[in-house]
């Protein structure tokens, strides 16, 4: 079937892949909608298609994972196998372990004996494993180290990556920049200060309420939770710069040319209004973006029969013998089948009147859930047929 | 057919884009019959609420939303964790003011974002604190109240505050309050209930779900099963689907005969076709449907409504939920 929408351009999925300049797509999309097989779908087309590939998905479905080899979480990219390699490609696949992804990031800063202190550190502890935000920034700490082990040793020409079930798909683009400036915020430098044994940053905060603020925050909190935040700052404050602007980096890497976001979407209201949530933020912040995935798509086997007609003609055949029960049946189906897709294209198209110049592609909904590569292959046909 | 009058606290979880919210709010709806009043509580501030029942988005303020069948009421209210800290500063410490102040500086953000375990336990607090909370004339201020609540990755830590606040604050008010807290998350009077899809990836969430709930003791209520179909074809035909005995021939010439104006081979291919793939649909349904009734839990079963959900549909859904025997 061509395009869904009459009115919205094309996304050529093929085009993108193909395009030696992208180094980096980011498929993104609220909880649900099944970005984590589009992006490894479009991995997998890319690699059979040539291009050197790693994919870096965040939760995948069990079956899948196991299909892809990431089942074992090492925090490294493997090899996939049964990928065909002919065209000159190859796929990796890792799954993102967090705490694993935090601990490289201090062991790598610091010397062996403050990196202990700072694992050790309860709050770190707390940080690393059950932070909000901290997935979503370990995955583009995660992005920005592949992209430089790519830029290095040249081993992969693109980089597929998978977004974190959020709240909503903004918070893959806020999260990091917001945990990064609650590192780096004068809060939590007061709180730092007694541990580095000065009064510096103490001075300066007594005018707004200092005092007030941390007695009030230990007494909601702890003392014990004050101090070891204190320690945890003071440590890692002497080994290695901003967190802010290390996400900041990261940001930026996505703010380039080479990088193409793809929004995925299910043809649902939630899943449609947090895609243009995305689409706007993308296009206010200047963003590269490829364009829509509408996934699970209703298609018709047989379009030109209408439902009116469908059933019309149905509820002549119900009194008739078994043949005719048979055929009344199946034509209720498809008119239960017509009206799912109606009100499919009237949400794509309400979103298209919205974001007229947003690629879209369409990806039919299959019978079964996906979980070999056979079916990640079939889906990145689809994507590109679209 | 289950009995939770004596279930004051609802806990609605699920996967993504199974329709957790709307189940929460057809689950409010459907508690507040007869003359009932329910609470509809939202917590992670995507103003779901607001959306699914067309309304401007909801304050930090309790409001009625609905009116159910038998002249029940449906109150709404979006929890906001800092709004929340600033009311268990005022309620707990008579710092009211000095909360405000500190709001403005942002320092209530900054002491939500430093204990990730504060913000659950203040936005479960204040769910407590209603379930509690009592009128004038000493009975309960709601029947029920439903939380539309974290999905079902985040449920069991969302829901074990004590575990989560301990790791932080051993001693101390927050410590207090998180075991007040699971004094009534963790008892009887709180079912905790997840909605899947008849998929997979959501059924299997479920299942790994229930084993966490069950492990941090948690109290697990009902299953929702979300968005099923009716099956269109009966059982025989079905079968005939499966063994690909469908009369082809038969299927065109009475399509035909009957009035639709295409050539009978494509109109027939066309209605196979959709027939396979509806079988194919429905069989993945059925093996996960045993999956769920292999856990032995209450469930109720939900439509797929090809129209969407808007307040007429939720009425609907709540009048299923009463017909399958919630009450």
């Amino acid at each position: 079937m061509s395009a869904f929408v009459p009115t919205a351009p094309v996304l050529d999925m093929d085009a993108i892949l193909q395009d030696a300049n992208v180094h980096i797509i980011v498929c993104t999309g609220s909880g649900g909608v099944g970005k984590t097989t589009t992006a490894a779908a479009i991995a997998l087309r890319a690699a059979e298609g040539g291009r050197k590939v790693c994919v870096l998905t965040i939760d995948p479905a069990r079956r899948l994972a196991q299909a892809m080899g990431i089942a074992e979480l090492d925090n490294t990219p493997r090899p996939v196998e049964g990928v065909d390699t002919e065209a000159g490609g190859s796929l990796d696949a890792m799954m993102l372990d967090m705490k694993r992804t935090f601990d490289d990031v201090v062991e790598r800063h610091a010397d062996p004996e403050r990196a202990k202190a700072i694992l050790e550190n309860p709050f770190y502890q707390s940080l690393s494993s059950s932070f909000a935000g901290t997935q979503e920034y370990m995955a583009m700490e995660k992005l920005g180290q592949l992209h430089a082990q790519a830029q290095a040793e040249g081993g992969w020409d693109l980089i597929v990556v998978d977004t974190p079930p959020s709240r909503t798909a903004l918070d893959f683009l806020d999260a990091p920049a917001r945990l990064g400036s609650f590192l780096d915020g004068r809060f939590i430098r007061v709180l730092s200060a007694p541990a580095r044994g000065a009064g510096k940053g103490l001075g300066r905060i007594a005018s707004v309420g200092f005092g007030l603020f941390t007695s009030v925050l230990s007494k909601i909190l702890g003392s014990q939770v004050l101090n070891d935040v204190g320690s945890f700052v003071a440590a890692i404050d002497t080994t290695f710069g901003g967190f802010r602007e290390r996400a900041d980096a990261t940001y930026a890497l996505l703010k380039d040319s080479g990088t193409a976001f793809v929004v995925v979407a299910a043809p649902e209201a939630d899943a449609l209004r947090e895609a243009s949530y995305f689409v706007e933020r993308l296009h206010a912040d200047t963003m590269p973006l490829a364009g829509l995935v509408l996934n699970r798509v209703q298609e018709l086997s047989l379009p030109k029969v209408s439902r009116e007609q469908a059933l019309a003609v149905a509820e002549g055949l119900a009194e008739g013998d078994a043949n005719s029960r048979l055929v009344a049946s199946l034509l209720q189906l498809h008119a239960d089948r017509t009206a799912t897709m109606q009100r499919q294209q009237l949400l794509a198209a309400r979103f298209t009147s919205a974001h007229a110049l947003v690629p879209m592609a369409s990806v039919p909904a299959l019978a079964e859930d996906i979980h070999d590569l056979q079916g990640l292959r079939q889906i990145g046909e689809l994507l590109a047929q679209s | 057919m289950v009995n939770w009058s004596g279930t004051a606290l609802h806990v609605v979880s699920g996967k993504g884009g199974a329709g957790k919210t709307t189940v929460a709010a057809a689950l409010a709806m459907c508690l507040a019959r007869d003359g009932k009043r329910t609470l509809l509580m939202e917590v992670e501030g995507r103003q779901g609420i607001a959306q699914l029942f067309d309304t401007p988005p909801l304050p930090y303020e309790e409001r009625r939303i609905a009116i159910a069948p038998g002249d029940g009421e449906v109150w709404a209210l979006a929890v906001d964790a800092d709004e929340a800290l600033v009311d268990y500063l005022a309620s707990f410490y008579n710092l009211g003011r000095a909360g405000s102040a500190m709001r403005k500086m942002g320092a209530i953000d900054f002491a939500t974002t430093l204990a990730p375990g504060l913000r659950d336990v203040l936005l479960t607090g204040k769910a407590c604190e209603v379930v509690r909370r009592k009128t004038k004339r000493a009975s309960n201020a709601y029947d029920h109240v439903v939380i539309d609540a974290p999905p079902t990755g985040r449920i069991a830590q969302f829901l074990n505050v004590t575990t989560q606040v301990s790791a932080l604050a051993r001693t101390g008010p927050i410590h207090r309050h998180a075991e007040m807290v699971m004094g009534v998350i963790g008892s009887p009077q709180t079912a905790v209930h997840l909605v899947t899809l008849l998929e997979e990836m959501p059924v299997q969430e479920t299942i790994d779900g229930i084993a966490e709930l069950r492990a941090a003791n948690l109290p697990v209520g009902a299953v929702f099963v979300n968005m099923t179909r009716t099956p269109l074809l009966d059982e025989r035909q079905s079968a005939r689907v499966r063994k690909g005995t469908l009369p082809k021939n038969k299927i065109g010439e009475l399509a035909v005969s009957a009035g639709i104006r295409q050539p009978a081979g494509e109109i027939a291919l066309g209605l196979m076709q959709e027939a396979v793939d509806h079988v194919r649909r429905t069989d993945l349904e059925a093996r996960e449907q045993e999956r769920i009734d292999e856990l032995n839990l209450p469930t109720f079963t939900l439509p797929y409504l090809s129209q969407g959900v808007a307040l007429g549909e939720l009425y609907a859904l709540a009048e299923t939920m009463h017909a399958e025997g919630i009450q």
